[in-house]
């Protein structure tokens, strides 16, 4: 089977399923602590097929590239910063191959995550240098034939721009697909909202916005429901993780069970997400688990917080961060919110 | 004065001891560097001493930012900025605040664990704990036990924080603890933790004294763990 455009497919299906976990999957194939998994790529190219197929036979329409951390920002720091083009291409390619291979269409996802640094003016990287570094990064993809750049795991708002600049100035008509990790009291580490992260997309012209990563999937449902309410129509992504990670016997297992994971893509269905897919700790089982429990499935009433919760386990980023229930926020304040909280005298100096 | 907003001109010297300190505070809140150094020499210029200085406008500025940052009001951009008036502030008063012997709130060896090289978290924490009166020794990313064993025969701090974004490097801060344990240096020290994917059952199961969601929780908890811990020794 060809390839097929993300475009074509979202106006032919109500529904896309995207990938599982990248990291957890490869440590199951022996990946060490501590090595990116990047190197992979062309050190056991056969293992990140392997990955891809997995999620391709579990059912995704949408697979994502083994190249999250593969910018001259990450892969510097282990001291790998030339390779840049070379990795990125070659995994393009191999998620390309594997997508050929199948026998429905399959897109696939040029994955760009965060450079880890955070740009000025709070921090130190300047805007014009995350741009330079998205752009090596998303050409390598785009010559390794990617659909779809897919900007992931954001939590500034400055970044998701750096790094849409870059994809528009490298591949001006290839999709752009950009979420972020709600992990801090219902927004980003850096305070966008939701809502914002909405409102970005439609401004920058984006194919779909949505929430990936985070903490677990009900804190990730209640975002999706937030971004969902902001505008019906914009195509929402949803890949939360298989639950929060727990330590067993010396070891870190996922909440987040199998049959979960089906409830899980049923209400991101009904919430208004229209690509669902999983995040850290989701195996090809989880990932299959939400085909089955999509496939056929005629969608229902939009979900509440309490049947979130009460399906997939309480909220993590509750009423201890915000001062106020999850819920509570969510129902009522809809991401206008900014400039709540106590009232503080503020005098600012000028000049 | 008339505190109002048009008003470009605010001469920080026409204010009194009481009003410069707020104003500091809210410059601090505002991460208004030059603005937070020249209210700390015009402190320093009417004769108080750094040690006051220090805790009365900046750690007390900076356990705003901090109360609001835990509170989800302030986002790590807010408190970057806030980090670097209070960092600029320190500069001034460090010399004299050795000179003069000034008391320290505690020393602590800071490091994000081998096998992780994500640091947002950690330096937030570290600086933080700078804001709050610390002294800090950052290691950096990706430190061994060893690393960490070594600065701690070295600077022989009060707390030992360890910082970890990834599932698979957290359980090595178990192995630095053991570590701790074997060289008899674990009783010393309180041995603080973070990182996104880890909780409290997480610490405990791995012996560390305490976890920390947050920069501003991990102040409050180092400084009621080494509070509680002068006070047993008091009582010993």
């Amino acid at each position: 089977m060809s390839r097929t455009d993300l475009r074509s497919l979202l106006s032919s299906r109500k529904w896309l399923l995207a990938d599982g976990a990248t990291g957890t999957n490869l440590f199951t194939m022996g990946l060490e602590s501590g090595e990116p998994p990047e190197f992979w790529t062309t050190g056991r190219p056969d293992d990140i097929r392997a990955l891809h197929q997995g999620f391709v036979d579990a059912g995704s329409d949408i697979i994502l590239t083994n190249t999250f951390g593969c910018n001259r920002h990450r892969l510097k720091l282990h001291k790998a910063e030339s390779r840049v083009p070379e990795l990125n291409e070659k995994a393009a390619r191999i998620a390309g191959d594997v997508a050929e291979a199948a026998d429905r269409p399959v897109v696939v996802a040029g994955s760009v995550g965060p450079t880890g640094e955070i740009f000025e003016p709070a921090g130190t990287l300047p805007y014009d240098e995350g741009v330079e570094a998205f752009a090596e990064q998303i050409a390598a993809l785009v010559a390794g034939g990617v659909d779809v750049i897919w900007i992931e795991t954001m939590s500034a708002e400055e970044e998701v721009r750096a790094a849409v600049e870059a994809a528009r100035r490298v591949a001006p008509d290839l999709p752009v697909v950009a979420t972020m990790s709600f992990d801090t009291a219902g927004r980003t580490m850096m305070g966008v909202t939701p809502v914002r992260c909405v409102e970005l997309g439609k401004e920058l012209g984006l194919d779909a916005v949505g929430s990936n990563c985070g903490t677990g999937a009900p804190d990730l449902l209640a975002g999706i429901l937030e971004m969902t309410s902001a505008d019906p129509d914009f195509v929402i992504v949803a890949k939360a993780n298989a639950g929060v990670p727990e330590f067993v016997d010396g070891e870190i297992h996922y909440s987040g069970t199998v049959e979960m994971a089906g409830a899980y893509a049923r209400m991101a269905l009904d919430a208004g997400a229209r690509i669902i897919g999983g995040c850290c700790g989701n195996t090809f089982e989880h990932v299959k688990a939400m085909h089955d429990a999509l496939v056929g499935y005629q969608g229902g009433p939009r979900p509440t917080i309490e049947q979130i919760t009460e399906k997939l386990g309480p909220l993590t980023q509750g009423g201890q961060k915000s001062g106020c229930a999850h819920g509570c926020a969510h129902g009522a304040g809809e991401g206008g919110t900014e400039g709540e909280g106590r009232p503080r005298r503020r005098r600012r100096r000028r000049g | 004065m008339s505190g109002n907003e048009e008003d470009d001109d605010l001469d920080l010297r026409e204010l009194n001891d009481e009003e410069l300190v707020e104003q500091i505070q809210d410059d601090l809140y505002d991460g208004l560097k030059e603005e937070v150094v020249e209210g700390v020499e015009i402190l320093l210029e009417r004769g108080w001493e750094p040690y006051k200085v220090l805790t009365e406008a900046l750690v007390g500025g900076m356990k705003i930012v901090g109360d609001d940052f835990r509170d989800g009001i302030l986002f790590v951009p807010e408190v970057l900025l806030a980090a670097n008036a209070m960092k600029a502030g320190m500069e001034v008063l460090r010399p004299l605040l050795v000179e003069t012997g000034a008391p320290k709130a505690g020393k602590m060896v800071i490091a994000t664990v081998k096998g992780d090289i994500h640091d947002i978290g950690k330096n937030l924490v570290a600086m933080m704990m700078e804001g709050a009166g610390f002294e800090v020794i950052n290691l950096g990313i990706n430190t061994d036990a060893e690393e960490f064993l070594k600065a701690v025969e070295e600077h022989n701090p009060d707390i030992l924080g360890m910082s970890a974004l990834l599932t698979t490097t957290m359980p090595y801060m178990k192995t630095v603890i053991e570590e701790l344990e074997k060289a008899g240096r674990r009783d010393d020290l309180i041995v603080l933790v973070g990182g996104a994917p880890l909780n409290a059952d997480f610490a405990e199961a791995i012996g560390a004294d305490a976890y920390c969601r947050d920069a501003a929780v991990a102040v409050d908890t180092a400084k009621e763990l080494l509070k509680r811990r002068h006070n047993q020794r008091a009582d010993a």
